[in-house]
């Protein structure tokens, strides 16, 4: 095996295998682990604490313990968890910290208590004015509040240079990130949909300034190389997460490329900077502020649409994949709206209704290879697979 | 009030004057704003601003059988069946502007409280971007704690100041901080009163004839402010108090058999034949967590009060909370049984449902049901299946009442 497989096989392998990724981490840190639930999480508060922040975004499992709690059309991805969480699949973890963005969080974080009371619970909850002072405010109490609570699992005092070096950490990571994600194009074989899906999904079972290393690495192994030829499809990937393993090997056997990707589990975690001006907690709270074109977080002008567009144009994309994480009531809801624009701008859109665990992916298979043949044929006036 | 007539035909009269007037205002060239159900109208009806509320005015096309043709639209435009059908119903209105069932003035701003559920944010946030109107945003964060932190009450509070910056910009008016406190004042006496009457249907028999308060609560929902609702609901009480002084039950032709809560919001299409298979088994429903829900008094007439009132629904309150207040309606309504409406529209309401269905049996070992329905969107919603359940509700509470006999 050269170099660039070698560091390719083990994110893939820690992506694949996240328990035991995590448990790896955490000996070879000497780091307690908390679990951060879906979206936007205080991560940096939580390393600056000395303890390694976990993502927690579903799984393979199978739903049965869950449904004591939850009706059938509840995200795949809050069942999942609900079902690991009450299995003890994660007993190792600290606490877990739950932010209430939408309906179903709200109500996972009130069944968790009964549910999972064995795992420490931090709700939190995000303003959604995140534009104004008094939504930064309530922003930054919650923060002090999470800290506290943070602090007391850890059994220190988080310092202002603690907070400080963890943000510069996480920019770096962030940054890092931002490039590995621009130059999938240039090397899309090596980085195929899966594989690229599976590098940045290491990321939420690894210590960030170790992975970060990691990913710096395989970027200048990669650069050495001859550029790739990329005859493939190049494609934008929308929603919440792009999973499971069929529909990523569907996009493979299609030779679709993800040249890049508006995906909650993936960009949206990392397009964002802080500022540089303000406290530490001040800076995290206008990255909330600044982040744009996600459907938790208010926007009244809804600039989602616009900014697939440019994502498109930007990396010359042939269409927009959807993955449609079903039952999920703010991505439905922003998906008239921008399906609306984007058809308006003549780009190809191809609409996949999503589970985290899908009995079959016949259907979705069918409908990405429709999709390519109809993309190679240049038909891009009447292109929606939808 | 004239006492020759019913309370019933008031609040229906008060209703077609509500959406008359507010047709009439638009055309008129007046400034109309849609508003979410518990928004903080008081801001509004200071300025003297004609409000429709959508969430009432799907539930008015869903009870008339119109909804079908709005909820085709919205899916025609991309909306998926599993969004909350008020919002599908209203989208597609806004779309269509035309219902046989009953017509709102198109609004010229809208004014969005989350502290019913965060799925009328991204409603809300469509709206604006659709129609290209200004949204108010009031934004009150899910409390995790039993009361409402200081945080989020400075945090609200401060958000009335910004949405009264954003209402004199839209209206070009100053606003009247004293008629506010009027206004304050006139809606929590309405919500005391609403409070009252629906207490009243605790008497055995129940004054509540069946589905009363999904009836009345058009009139707290849009009239809050209003000295009307205000009279309305003192004219009800009055009523209800007369029929418990003369020991008159729901129904002249059969007695009251048992006494039952409704969680959630009723099946408006379904109206008709759910209530009618309570009404055949004597099943009386007597309450639900709405009285509560509306009851929004402040102990104070400062805007922190406020504050503090309009994050403290049920809805927006913890488990522990929720299932508190549930086993309190158990015990002052006595009742014999609860029919959980799992409605395939609320996210918010059914993700709990089955935890505080557990805790409340545990705690009460009251008999109960959960059926599948939906608020608007008639296919959820099967009579067979609802006819099985109430069945099986009535077996649990004779049951309950023949255990209950042999032990004394
Ligand atoms: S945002 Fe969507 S996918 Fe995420 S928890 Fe909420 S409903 Fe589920
Ligand atoms: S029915 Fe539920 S989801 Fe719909 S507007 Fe009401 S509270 Fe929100």
């Amino acid at each position: 095996m050269n170099r660039i497989d070698k560091i390719i096989s083990a994110l893939e392998e820690a992506a694949n295998h996240p328990a035991k990724a995590v448990k790896a981490s955490m000996k070879e840190t000497g780091k307690k682990a908390v679990g951060c639930f879906p979206y936007y999480t205080p991560d940096e508060i939580i390393y600056a604490a000395g303890l390694l922040p976990v993502g927690l975004w579903g799984g393979q499992t199978d739903i049965k313990l869950a449904d004591k709690y939850l009706q059938s059309f509840c995200c795949s991805i809050m069942r999942i968890n609900v079902e690991q969480g009450i299995k003890g699949m994660y007993d190792f973890l600290s606490a877990v910290i739950i932010p209430a963005y939408c309906d179903t969080l709200k109500c996972i974080c009130d069944n968790w208590h009964v549910a999972v009371p064995q795992t420490y619970l931090i709700p939190m909850v995000y303003p959604q004015h995140r534009k104004i002072a008094s939504g930064m405010a309530y922003l930054i109490d919650e923060y002090k509040r999470v800290q506290k609570e943070l602090e007391t699992i850890a059994g220190k005092k988080i310092t202002e240079k603690d907070l400080e070096d963890s943000i510069a950490l996480y920019e770096d990571y962030r940054e890092t990130m931002r490039h590995f994600t621009a130059i999938v194009s240039k090397y899309s074989k090596t980085l195929n949909a899966k594989t690229r899906h599976l590098i940045i999904k290491a990321a939420y079972f690894m210590d960030k300034r170790l992975y970060t290393i990691k990913i710096k690495e395989l970027m200048e192994e990669l650069k050495r190389l001859p550029e790739e030829k990329l005859d493939g499809i190049k494609v934008v990937v929308t929603g919440i997460l792009a999973e499971t393993d069929a529909l990523l090997d569907a996009f493979v056997q299609n030779r679709m490329v993800f040249v890049a990707d508006d995906l909650a589990h993936e960009s949206r975690q990392f397009r964002t900077s802080v500022r540089s001006e303000g406290t530490a907690l001040e800076r995290l709270a206008y990255r909330i502020a600044d982040h744009e074109g996600c459907s938790l977080l208010y926007d009244e002008e809804k600039k989602h649409g616009q900014l697939l567009i440019d994502l498109v144009r930007e990396n010359h994309a042939d269409g927009i994949v959807i993955c449609m994480m079903k039952f999920c009531n703010p991505e439905e809801f922003d998906y008239p709206i921008y399906k609306k624009e984007i058809e308006a701008a003549g780009i190809p859109m191809l609409y996949l209704e999503i589970e985290q665990k899908m009995d079959s992916a016949e259907q979705v298979r069918t409908r990405i290879q429709s999709f390519a043949e109809m993309i190679k044929l240049g038909s891009s006036s009447k292109s929606t697979i939808g | 009030m004239d006492k020759n007539i019913s309370s019933k035909q008031v609040l229906n009269d008060m209703i077609s004057r509500h959406y008359a007037e507010a047709l009439e205002a638009k055309k008129s060239g007046e400034l109309v704003a849609w508003a979410t159900s518990i928004v903080p109208q008081e801001l509004l009806e200071t300025m003297d601003i004609k409000v429709v509320y959508p969430e009432n005015h799907a539930a008015v096309l869903g009870a008339r059988k119109d909804a079908p043709v709005f909820l085709q639209n919205a899916e025609n435009n991309g909306y998926s069946n599993d969004l909350c059908s008020y919002a599908r119903v209203n989208i597609g209105y806004a779309n269509l502007k035309e219902s046989a069932a009953g017509n709102i003035p198109m609004p010229d701003f809208i004014f969005c409280c989350n502290n019913i559920c965060n799925t009328v944010i991204k409603w809300y946030e469509n709206l604006a971007r659709e129609l290209r109107i200004p949204m108010i945003l009031i934004d009150t964060p899910f409390n995790h704690t039993f009361d409402v932190p200081e945080h989020s009450v400075k945090y609200i509070r401060e958000q009335f100041n910004h949405a009264i910056g954003q209402l004199e910009q839209i209206t070009g008016k100053k606003f009247d901080h004293d008629r506010l406190k009027e206004v304050m004042k006139i809606s929590t006496e309405t919500a005391r009163l609403w409070k009252k009457a629906t207490a009243l249907a605790a008497a055995q028999p129940s004054p509540f004839n069946g589905f009363d308060l999904f009836n009345y609560m058009a009139v707290i929902v849009c009239m809050r402010g209003k000295q009307e609702g205000l009279d309305l609901f003192k004219f009800w009480a009055e009523e209800l108090q007369e029929k418990i002084d003369c020991g008159e039950g729901p129904w002249k032709d059969q007695p009251e058999k048992y006494r039952v809560m409704w969680d959630g919001i009723a099946c408006w299409p379904h109206l008709a034949d759910t209530s009618k298979i309570l009404r055949k088994n004597g099943i009386n429903l007597i309450t639900s967590t709405y009285p509560d829900s509306w009851t929004i008094v402040y102990d104070s007439d400062d805007l922190d009060a406020m504050a503090r009132a309009y994050s403290s629904n049920y809805a927006n309150r913890n488990l522990a909370y929720g299932t508190g207040n549930i086993v309190q309606i158990v015990k002052d309504f006595s009742l014999d049984g609860i029919i959980y409406h799992s409605n395939r529209s609320c996210k918010l309401m059914d993700f709990r449902q089955y935890e505080v269905q557990r805790q409340v049996h545990e705690q009460t070992g009251v008999a109960s049901v959960i059926f599948d329905g939906d608020q608007t969107d008639p296919g959820a919603f099967s009579l067979a299946q609802y006819e099985t359940r109430i069945q099986a509700l009535m077996e649990m509470m004779e049951q309950r009442r023949n255990e209950r006999l042999s032990r004394r």
